[in-house]
């Protein structure tokens, strides 16, 4: 059971009777202001206090959370979305959404990492775990927006990439290692936020970007918790233990200079206003953009290189 | 250009009096074999020609022609996460330093290889098991950064399990850094070979290893992005036997070629010779001065 889930049953209650009572009290004439008030606060209250701090085995959680907008939600709130699919060689992978898009009027490639909503579509996304397939399509991709001098916006949001023997027989590691080539070379500008779970290389092969964004309790790790767990000691139970550890939090990334800017989210998670949150991304992608589509091909390919060079280089 | 002394005790062929008297069992065939004998045979058994990981020292040793100038040894690891669990992170560097006698988890630097200067990197799974941190990565940077201004090909061989842990996000990081180098490398006209040797996984397998414009396997090598034991606990079943090897993936068509260690180095040639055109100089040694741009050195200099 997700942690955030558990946290949340009381206030849900808590809601409830709110929304009781004030039903109640338009049918009857007696004034009940104060008692709804009193609950009010105690409401808000309780909700400080379970999302005011969170560790950051519950932001894990948070990013994980159920009802939290995903790949295919930012992809639906844009103007306008053609899809294109497939790698030309083997398949589509469900896994990754991309195609041509309008963003705030302006041409775009927007990617997205998609792991699902009920259950049908999560074994359709493989829960958001991209094959070497979506890799490639993303490789393809970039090469075409390259080729229309379109901009490139991802948003990442997945756990790994997928681990299964098909992956492995048709080389994971260099569709990954591909797609980071691609997008070290592009000419365009490379936005990429990652808006839920940015899981390892398979989160990287999209964020190679100009500019990274996060949302405040997305987080983003060298491998997933449990993953890490599992190579440091052999038991991925540990996994919040792992996660305590690996400065996966936005405002960790923020401090290490891999993230260059963390968009806020409502008390409670991005689910407790879908709508507003993904508009936000969106506004600080375009703003992101406005700054980047200025800038020359050569000069983007150089500040990108400077950008990644001077992380973990030694102090000049 | 002084010859380092681990290289130099190397070519002397001296055998340190700790390995003397040892001896190692294959765990491939479980022959015991006498570790001078082993490393006179470039650690392949001689029994089944298994290939045992090989310490970096050796594997420069085998290959360069005379000397070697390492690049970026300086480097060391902090301890950006301040980590700890059993013991703390600097704890495991130092004891791997001691075991390994090696700064970090490659070694970089010049040499010659039949005569052509290259630009040669190599990894070490002696040191946390070949893991991608901050240093590892900013040493691979260096190559590629140095090679690109000095005209050279590069070679790299892998031997990671992926990218640190203990150095998290900064480590991943590592492999969006090592791509742009490479690929600015190449875009120049460099011509880089990579190696691939047992093991060679994670977050190294997924950049500069599978980045390379000619992509070479040790026989019987362990290569793939998700761990064998990852994998199997994903699908709950068994993995066929030869999965995620150098020959497995040859079959599939991922790397070019499959080369027992013992013809390595002169199918390293060769490939330099179809790359850059590699004329062999008679003297391996002032080639590679001129290419590194020190000064020529007279006939006592050289003593």
């Amino acid at each position: 059971m997700n942690a955030i889930v558990e946290r949340e049953k009381g206030l849900i209650e808590l809601e409830q009777r709110i929304a009781a009572l004030k039903t109640h009290a338009a049918q009857q004439p007696v004034d009940m202001t104060a008692e709804i008030r009193a609950l009010e606060t105690k409401y808000a209250e309780i909700q400080r206090e379970v999302f005011g701090t969170m560790t950051p085995w519950q932001r894990v959680n948070m990013a994980r959370h159920p009802k939290r907008p995903l790949g295919s939600d930012y992809i639906a709130a844009l103007d306008q979305f053609d899809e294109l699919h497939g790698d030309r060689h083997f398949r589509d992978d469900r896994a990754i959404v991309g195609g041509f898009a309008k963003l705030r009027g302006r041409r775009v490639i927007a990617i997205a990492q998609d792991k699902g909503r009920d259950t049908k579509e999560k074994v359709l996304r493989n829960f958001g775990m991209p094959s070497p397939e979506g890799y490639r399509k993303v490789i393809r991709l970039v090469q075409l927006a390259d080729h229309l001098g379109l901009p490139v916006v991802t948003f990442v949001d997945t756990s790994g990439a997928d681990p299964g023997i098909g992956s492995e027989e048709r080389a994971q590691a260099e569709a990954i290692a591909q797609s980071l080539y691609e997008l070290a070379d592009a000419g365009v500008p490379i936005v990429a936020t990652v808006i839920g779970e940015g899981g390892s290389g398979g989160a990287l092969a999209l964020a190679l970007a100009d500019r990274v964004l996060m949302l405040e309790h997305a987080v983003y790790s060298v491998a997933s918790p449990e993953g890490a767990a599992a190579i440091l000691w052999g038991d991925a139970g540990r996994a919040e233990e792992a996660a305590t550890r690996l400065k996966l939090t936005s405002d960790d990334l923020l401090q290490f200079g891999i993230v260059d800017e963390v968009i806020p989210e409502p008390l409670g998670g991005a689910h407790r206003d879908p709508v507003g949150v993904v508009a936000s991304v969106l506004a600080a992608v375009d703003n992101a953009l406005s700054a980047l589509t200025v800038v020359a091909p050569d000069e983007l390919r150089d500040r990108r290189y400077r950008k990644f060079r001077r992380i973990g280089a030694p102090a000049t | 250009m002084p010859m380092p002394e681990w290289l130099r005790l190397r070519r002397a062929e001296a055998v340190p009096a700790d390995q003397a008297a040892q001896w190692t069992k294959c765990p491939k065939c479980g022959s015991m074999i006498y570790r001078p004998d082993l490393a006179a045979n470039a650690w392949v058994c001689p029994n089944c020609s298994h290939h045992f990981r090989m310490h970096a020292f050796d594997r420069i040793s085998m290959l360069v022609d005379s000397d070697f100038v390492e690049i970026g040894g300086e480097l060391l690891p902090g301890d950006p996460l301040g980590w700890t669990d059993k013991v703390s992170y600097p704890q495991k560097l130092q004891r791997d330093r001691e075991k390994s006698k090696l700064t970090e988890g490659v070694v970089c630097g010049f040499a010659s290889i039949g005569g052509t200067p290259v630009a040669l990197g190599v990894m070490d799974f002696n040191f946390r098991g070949g893991t991608m941190g901050t240093v590892v990565g900013e040493r691979i940077t260096q190559l590629f950064e140095s090679a690109r201004e000095r005209h050279l090909p590069c070679i790299v061989f892998t031997a990671s399990g992926g990218a640190r842990m203990e150095e998290g996000m900064l480590a991943l990081m590592q492999m969006a850094k090592t791509t742009l180098a490479v690929r600015r490398f190449h875009d120049d006209g460099g011509y880089y070979v990579s190696v691939l040797t047992d093991p060679t996984t994670g977050g190294v397998s997924a950049s500069f290893a599978f980045q390379a414009d000619v992509i070479l396997a040790e026989a019987r090598a362990a290569i793939g992005f998700a761990g064998r034991r990852v994998i199997e606990q994903t699908i709950r079943q068994k993995l066929p036997e030869n999965f995620q090897t150098a020959e497995f993936l040859l079959e599939k068509g991922a790397i070019d070629m499959v080369v027992e260690r013992s013809e390595l180095k002169g199918k390293l040639m060769r490939l330099l010779d179809y790359g850059i055109g590699a004329q062999r100089p008679a003297n391996g040694r002032a080639a590679l001065l001129r290419a590194i741009g020190a000064p020529p050195e007279s006939a006592e200099s050289r003593a």
